[in-house]
């Protein structure tokens, strides 16, 4: 770091570096963004569509183009974002991504019958999932795992749902910016959920800067990442965009509260614990909001989205499940998660 | 449009109720809890931990089977 005036945490505004390749496709597109001449400019069209598009090759190359559309890079020109021949390859990954999705998950119509899936929770004593483990006897160094990969998203936090504002109309849009604004602190930014994220990393001595652990996170966490940032960005997908963002607000509240008692039964104090603290009170509304007032609204004016909502659930669903079952697979073995340790 | 403006309340039917804007709260104690938030879901149930604010303790607890399946 050159800086010596040092500013407040939330005051820094710094493009992350670009990461590691893992693959020949994430190598040609990082070479592209780090300015090779557009005749080397990547046919990566035949490797892509040769690859399995959960790998991590796949998914790098698609979470740093998409990242050009949010804080970009470090030393990559900015005027790349709309760069055609960036674009076309990103096109290539996302109809390779999308037609793995809907290979995986059986399409459907029924949203309230997903809806009442997602309000069902399991027990908490029969849960499975990695907020249960953490709760029971999960140890701080696989919440800090845990922490390194949420990262990705809740330091972008509502940022890859915002683009879906223009493409809602009436009831739906208010609503969804009523919950959009709560996410951005309703106006204070310290009370910015991304904040409260960095406040809690920053409590747990681990690195605050947006990007920090994106060499360390594996292909299942950038996929959950792409996946919003996919519908998010483009208008037919916005039904889909709808059911990933009703999958997290629906299954946010509950799983918030065991990271709270996971973390007090860890001794860890209130500024690591106010992020899913906030969750919990946040999420009972959000659900109810993104439900009454998005959801409904939005299947009445167009009834015809009812299929691609229920893919945005499902495809969220799927795309968790694999995270999850990664993460508890990796533990059961003493093993971390991650493609780079944390300092310890 | 009225020039009054009206409080806001929606009776969800299922758990909380929904209150608009800015609420203060005062529970059986005497004591005051604020909400600064747009939309407040006041618990109903009496099952939240965070009464008198929803924490959907009200959802339905499936108990899974023995073989996993939910």
């Amino acid at each position: 770091m050159s800086a010596t005036v040092e500013k407040p945490p939330s005051a820094q505004v710094a493009a992350p570096p670009l990461p590691e390749p893992r693959g020949p496709v994430s190598s040609a597109v990082l070479a592209a963004l780090r300015g090779a001449a557009c005749p080397e400019c990547p046919d990566v069209g035949p490797a892509i569509s040769a690859a399995n598009p959960y790998r991590d090759d796949i998914q790098l190359a698609m979470y740093c183009l998409y990242e050009l559309h949010y804080r970009g890079f470090a030393e990559v020109a900015e005027e790349l974002e709309w760069e055609p021949a960036l674009l076309a390859v990103r096109r290539e990954l996302e109809r390779s991504f999308l037609a793995g999705l809907r290979r995986d998950v059986p399409p459907g119509t029924d949203v309230q019958a997903e809806i009442a899936e997602l309000l069902t929770e399991p027990a908490d004593v029969d849960g499975r999932g990695v907020s249960h483990h953490l709760m029971r006897d999960g140890t701080l160094r696989q919440l800090r795992e845990y922490l390194a990969l949420r990262s990705l998203y809740h330091l972008k936090e509502a940022d890859p749902q915002a683009w879906v504002i223009p493409r809602l109309h009436g009831a739906a849009k208010a609503a969804l910016v009523t919950v959009e604004h709560d996410e951005y602190g309703a106006g204070d930014p310290e009370r910015m959920h991304a904040e409260l994220f960095a406040r809690m990393l920053r409590a747990l001595d681990m690195d605050d800067a947006y990007g920090a652990y994106l060499n360390a996170a594996p292909a299942e966490a950038l996929a959950e990442v792409n996946f919003m940032s996919m519908c998010g960005l483009h208008r037919p997908l916005r039904g889909s965009l709808i059911g990933q963002f009703v999958t997290v607000e629906l299954t946010s509240s509950p799983g918030s509260d065991r990271l709270v008692r996971a973390m007090r039964r860890l001794g860890l104090g209130p500024d690591a614990i106010e992020f899913y603290a906030e969750h919990v009170e946040a999420d009972a509304v959000h659900e109810q909001v993104v439900r009454r007032g998005v959801l409904a609204p939005l299947l009445a004016a167009e009834p015809e989205l009812a299929a691609d909502v229920v893919f945005g659930i499902r495809a969220s669903v799927h795309l968790a499940e694999h995270l999850e079952s990664l993460l508890l697979r990796r533990w059961s073995d003493g093993q971390s998660s991650l493609r780079r340790q944390l300092p310890s | 449009m009225s020039e009054r403006r009206y409080a806001r309340v929606e009776i969800t039917g299922e758990g909380p109720v929904l209150v608009r804007g800015p609420v203060e709260i005062t529970v059986g104690d005497g004591a005051v809890v604020r909400s600064e938030r747009p939309v407040t879901a006041l618990c109903t149930c009496r099952r939240s931990r965070r009464f008198p604010l929803c924490d959907t303790s009200h959802r339905d607890r499936a108990r899974r089977s023995r073989d996993g399946d939910a």
